[in-house]
């Protein structure tokens, strides 16, 4: 049977309903702030226009209010982050504390659970695993690769092929890998990895299956999609070191070792926090890669991919919560330190 | 960004030829030379896996599962049935994709649309419109960027499947979608979750904008949507291009949310969880996975590719200046 179009019918015409409700929502919106201001000055002209015939007093002009526009402005926005975000965290803390199927209290028992089961610990460690490895690799790496490409020419070609991974998707990213990865019993090997390995005179492996090397494979997919990002915020920041103190540095003799360790590491260095920041939040809330990669199996799951597990697979509402808790319980530290950065670099 | 090196590397040379010696000179050059062969070497490593798996998807099924694809120069057989086979074969062992490459479509579209319009109007309110309390309202949603979507998750589901009461009474009936329609809480999934990060990316550019406009503009008598639609939407088509981008591949590219809220079915599943599925079950079909995974990559990085400019502003912006 070939593919056909007219099954496909009823999505677009859901899409059409979306493409409209935008519009609807959006416009109605904006025309509603524009005919309720214009209502308002036509009724306070005729006040002006009634008092003055009559001889009474001009009213007194109320303050502009602002406050009104503010509300509209912001009405969807708070509105949806309340019901899609705010209210769901608040339960989600909740539901942490209660069992599988959110019948009963249970105290504090899932986060128990979470540090004393055998295969839990295995996620926990693969979890910091990845989160010092993703960001340290692909900081250095894009640094590195910032600093080389500074200088060479094809500097933009160069810069886009490391950059293209970005738009390619972890599950797209996942599947190219695993096709490097791919292991064949017999005959040829097809996946480049082993391919190396058997004309260096090795035996070829089912990479994926062996822990922990697997997670470490893993952790190779992450740095190869987020060593771009590193790469061009940190090209950016060494571009935006002014000229002169390179050039005054550079007339004082200073060697290129020296010029890196003493001008440019210094002068980037809020570049580097807020990649290295960034990365390590990305890398905490990995999930498709592990996801498309292993299913989370041959010990390679982390806190996401188990979270959705329990909470999605095995129905286990309380265990699951109590990841979701523990994953942003990890993110906070990161962020205040981001945040008190900021604010020397403000001050100083 | 590249219109810069140019002019350093030249005062950079003119420098030198002034005060080192011509080995010095050489040594450089050799410097230079390396950096970019070093360079040249990294980026194409960095290729080859998508290289490898784009020539594969071209390769015939047989050729592919009995050799490996690097053969294909010495032996060069080229095809587009996996294509053919994975668009469109409609038995249940081929990808069936192009369903769920419209699939994707219909999610990623509105799910642009609806942050951007609502993350500017914030945007908008947050930086021009005074009133009480607006900078601990613009903090507490700066703040919500570092809620993870995972905590948001399972309630979100309850949300929709049960609806909302409060002491017995229904505040909301349940949405009960079905097949397609599953698409709207895709839609309202995504917008929740982007819109943190959108007022703060899109406030970052509106703030910036000269006060004295908008001073000028009120004085000639126009209100706050005037000011929105006439002035700032036109001034900020750049912000809104960047974090259009950044959205539309982030919703492309999203397993997560998509796998929760869209199911798995091919009435609303997008390509991604197709691909992720076909991975799991069917791991050595590599003429299906080779070629569904470029299918899945090709519209991405087409916007990508054109649109990399407004990206990497839009990049820098968010990270640099937060």
């Amino acid at each position: 049977m070939e593919f056909d179009f007219a099954d496909e019918q009823p999505k677009l015409l859901m899409l059409m309903y979306g493409l409209i409700a935008f519009v609807v929502v959006v416009g109605g919106l904006l025309l509603l702030l524009d005919v309720v201001p214009a209502w308002f000055a036509r009724r306070r002209e005729a006040q002006l226009v009634a008092a003055s015939a009559s001889g009474a007093p001009l009213p007194r002009r109320s303050k502009p209010r602002e406050g009104i526009f503010a509300i509209f402005f912001l009405l969807p926005t708070l509105l949806l982050l309340t019901i899609g975000l705010v209210v769901p965290a608040i339960r989600t803390l909740l539901l942490s504390l209660m069992n599988g199927s959110s019948t009963d209290w249970v105290g504090l028992r899932n986060y128990g659970w979470m540090f004393s089961d055998d295969s839990m610990l295995r996620v926990l460690i693969n979890t910091l695993v990845w989160v010092v490895l993703v960001p340290v690799v692909a900081t250095a790496f894009g640094l590195i690769y910032a600093v080389l490409v500074d200088k060479a020419r094809f500097e933009a070609v160069a810069k886009s092929l490391i950059f293209l991974p970005m738009a390619i998707s972890f599950v797209g990213a996942s599947i190219i890998w695993k096709f490097v990865y791919a292991y064949r019993g017999e005959g040829d090997q097809i996946g480049l990895l082993n391919q190396i390995v058997v004309s260096l005179g090795g035996e070829p492996k089912q990479w994926l299956l062996e822990s922990p090397l697997n997670t470490l494979l893993l952790v190779v997919i992450m740095v190869w999609i987020q060593a771009g990002f590193a790469m061009v915020v940190l090209s950016a920041a060494i571009k935006a070191i002014p000229g002169d103190i390179v050039e005054a540095a550079r007339l004082d003799g200073v060697s290129p070792w020296q010029m890196f360790w003493q001008i440019t590491m210094p002068s980037i260095r809020p570049a580097l926090i807020v990649v290295a920041v960034t990365l390590t939040i990305a890398t905490l809330k990995v999930f498709d890669i592990v996801r498309t990669a292993t299913n989370g199996n041959y010990d390679t799951s982390v806190i996401a991919s188990e979270m959705y597990n329990q909470a999605f697979r095995y129905g286990q509402n309380g265990q699951g919560s109590a990841l979701a808790v523990f994953l942003f319980i990890l993110v906070i530290p990161v962020v205040i330190y981001q945040i008190r950065n900021l604010r020397q670099q403000r001050e100083g | 960004m590249t219109t810069a090196t140019p002019t350093v590397a030249a005062g950079a040379q003119k420098v030198d030829g002034t005060t080192s010696t011509t080995a010095g000179r050489v040594r450089r050059r050799l410097n230079s030379r390396t950096a970019t062969l070093v360079s040249i070497v990294i980026a194409v490593v960095w290729t080859i896996p998508t290289f490898g798996l784009l020539i594969s998807s071209l390769r015939p099924e047989d050729e592919i599962k009995t050799t490996g694809w690097w053969t294909a120069f010495t032996n060069p057989q080229f095809t587009l049935e996996n294509y053919q086979q994975v668009l469109f074969g409609r038995s249940s062992s081929s990808g069936q994709l192009a369903s769920y490459f419209i699939n994707s479509l219909a999610i990623t579209i509105p799910s642009v649309l609806f942050p951007l319009a609502f993350a500017a109007l914030a945007a908008y309110a947050l930086a021009w419109i005074k009133f009480r309390g607006r900078d601990w309202l613009y903090i507490a949603i700066f703040a919500l960027q570092i809620v993870p979507l995972q905590m948001a998750l399972v309630p979100l589901l309850r949300f929709f499947s049960t609806g909302v009461t409060l002491g017995g009474v229904t505040l909301m009936p349940a949405w009960d979608l079905v097949d397609e329609q599953k698409f709207a809480q895709v839609w309202f999934a995504h917008t929740c979750f982007a819109l943190p990060f959108a007022v703060f990316l899109l406030h970052n550019f509106i703030s910036q904008l000269p006060g004295d406009l908008m001073e000028a503009a009120r004085v000639d008598g126009a209100t706050h949507p005037k000011i929105f639609r006439t002035i700032v939407l036109p001034l900020i088509t750049p912000a809104l291009a960047a974090f259009g981008i950044f959205q539309f591949l982030w919703v492309w590219n999203d397993l997560l949310v998509a796998l929760i809220f869209a199911g798995g079915g091919n009435e609303t599943a997008p390509l991604t969880v197709r691909l992720a599925e076909m991975a799991g079950t069917r791991g050595s079909e590599w003429q299906r996975l080779t070629a569904g995974a470029f299918v899945s990559i090709v519209v991405p990085l087409v916007v990508f590719l054109s649109l990399q400019r407004f990206f990497v502003r839009g990049l820098l912006a968010g990270s640099v200046k937060g």
